[in-house]
């Protein structure tokens, strides 16, 4: 069985969500590689490296640039005679893909697996994450999208697998990228940073985020926020941790003025160590917090700041 | 010109979901069932766009139990001109409802379909794409914004590290994200006023699908629990713990 992943890469290289479709796919048989987009050299390069890859196919066409659904999925049905399994992660790019992928091979897309049992059957979260569905697919060829935050990535170094070019198919031509609005930040991206410190409806405002900043750039974390706090206009979507939004599982999560909607508790609980700041006791983030602290967010955060800086 | 608006009935979402003790699934007797929150988005935004002039008629579509209709009523008096239910007592999985949906637009001929970007029960997030791919339309997924002129649609979508702004040709496909819109509650005259409107009952033979799952549910199990642990007295000692006992930072 051999098993084919959609990777997606920066200047950086491999980034870790993909590293981590990697080892799910190292589960199922010989695993190769797709670097997808224009001018792909240096991403094939870093594929080349990841432990597991058997072999890393390249494709370099301008139509393939920042991976739009249409050619991409048109990509990805050429290379599918040769594969059992198709894969990437679970993120904007392989959502919006792979579902397209799986309805032109018939077959219907296995999402966000959090574990493999077999060739056939996955683990899936469904409600919020309220229950873990054992799901057994009966179609010839599996079409997947992994839960990065439930398998530890491969390292970015180590193997040394060829590179091999494929011939490009007619790609269509009916979506064209206009732009990309990027949250510039120096911090690490939410779904791979060690340390999370979220926000929610308790920040009261969308200024008082800087109140977070300070403990994130001191412990190299990410800052995230809930459904609430995107909803209330005090963040962008791209900061929310939860069922509708990012799912993390960092070793130190801090949850401040975060309640603990279902929704939230989805994108997060698998985490390592919970903290939860919140001036409500009887809040339902409690139940899932290793630590709790009982007090008001805005006399908590700057004493915390301060707490941290001495060392 | 004509908008489609799936409608997926689902278990509310304030509903505390809880595994079945045989795990064969989820409770849903008695439960509180509502229209999924992004395909009220999705109807909210079609309605927009009849009220602006773009759209004509919008047609509000569901599939399964004959309670459906429930949902399909909701989206009338959201402002939908009328409705179709496929029904069917199959448990149908996106690659059904896609293959539906293409039978359905392939008789009405939309000009654009919005759909939910994912269901809060089997949380797939997979239709929308799937009925791109078999009609052969482009598709904006995660859409936070969209601009209608002419024979495309430009899409400003909700990507994992910001916004990114796509242009399709039109007739397409849209999957909402939740700052599209803000859907209105159906005032008691528009729910009165959707009583008269006319829902079409259709199985999924009469459009030549078989909907039999590809996917079998083994079992459905409950997570595993988190204790909860120890609260802490002070900012101090919270660090101190985080440092000595937890040892992350």
């Amino acid at each position: 069985m051999t098993a084919l992943v959609l990777l997606e890469f920066d200047a950086s290289g491999i980034k870790q969500p993909s590293r981590s479709a990697v080892a799910a796919a190292a589960k199922l048989g010989e695993v190769h590689a797709l670097v997808a987009g224009s001018g792909v050299d240096a991403a094939a390069q870093a594929a080349a490296k990841l432990p597991g890859v058997a072999k890393v196919l390249t494709a370099d066409a301008p139509a393939l640039d920042h991976l739009l659904a249409e050619p991409t999925a048109a990509l990805l049905i050429a290379l599918a005679p040769n594969y059992d399994h198709l894969l990437a992660a679970t993120t904007a790019v392989g959502k919006n893909i792979m579902p397209r992928v799986a309805a032109l091979l018939d077959v219907q897309p296995i999402s966000d697996i959090a574990d493999v049992l077999d060739a056939d059957t996955f683990i899936r979260p469904i409600y919020a994450g309220n229950g873990m569905a054992t799901v057994k697919s009966s179609d010839g060829k599996k079409v997947i999208t992994v839960r990065a935050a439930s398998f530890d990535p491969v390292a970015a170094e180590g193997g040394s697998a060829p590179v091999e070019a494929v011939s490009i198919p007619d790609l269509p031509a009916m979506s064209r990228f206009i732009s990309a609005e990027l949250s510039k930040s120096e911090r690490p991206e939410l779904t791979a940073a060690r340390v999370v410190i979220s926000g929610g409806r308790g920040m009261q405002a969308g200024d008082n985020f800087k109140l977070l900043e300070p403990i994130a750039d001191k412990l190299g974390a990410a800052v995230g926020a809930s459904r609430a706090a995107v909803d209330a206009g005090f963040v962008p979507n791209d900061y929310q941790v939860g069922q509708t939004g990012k799912i993390v599982a960092p070793e130190l999560y801090i949850a401040v003025g975060i309640s603990g909607a279902i929704q939230h508790l989805a994108g997060m609980k698998d985490s390592k160590v919970i903290v939860a700041i919140n001036k409500d006791e009887e809040a339902p983030i409690f139940q899932v917090a290793d630590y709790g602290l009982v007090a008001d967010l805005f006399a908590a955060l700057p004493e915390l700041a301060k707490e941290l800086e001495r060392s | 010109m004509k908008i489609l608006v799936p409608v997926k009935r689902v278990v509310d979402y304030n509903v505390k979901v809880r595994v079945k003790a045989d795990g064969s699934g989820v409770e849903t007797a008695g439960v509180k069932m509502s229209m999924n929150p992004f395909d009220e988005i999705g109807v909210e935004e079609a309605v927009r766009l009849k009220e602006k002039g773009v759209a004509t008629e919008i047609i509000a579509v569901s599939m399964g139990v004959p309670q459906c209709s429930e949902t399909i009523r909701t989206a009338l008096a959201m402002g939908a001109d009328r409705g179709i239910l496929v029904e069917t007592d199959v448990e149908l999985q996106p690659l059904a409802v896609a293959k539906l949906l293409k039978a359905i637009a392939d008789k009405e001929q939309p000009k654009l379909i919005i759909l939910g970007k994912q269901a809060i029960d089997d949380d797939m997030s997979a239709t929308g794409q799937m009925l791109a791919a078999l009609l052969g339309w482009p598709q904006g997924t995660f859409a936070s914004k969209i601009t209608i002129e002419g024979d495309g649609i430009t899409v400003t979508r909700e990507v994992d590290g910001g916004l990114e702004t796509v242009a399709l040709t039109l007739p397409a496909i849209v999957t909402t994200d939740l700052r599209l819109n803000e859907p209105r509650y159906a005032s008691l005259p528009n729910i009165m006023r959707a009583r008269k409107k006319p829902i079409d009952n259709v199985k999924p033979a009469d459009l030549g699908v078989d909907p039999a799952p590809r996917l079998t549910t083994l079992k459905v199990a409950e997570p595993p629990k988190r204790k909860a642990g120890v609260k802490v007295g002070s900012v101090a000692e919270l660090v101190a713990k985080l440092r000595t006992e937890a040892k992350v930072i």
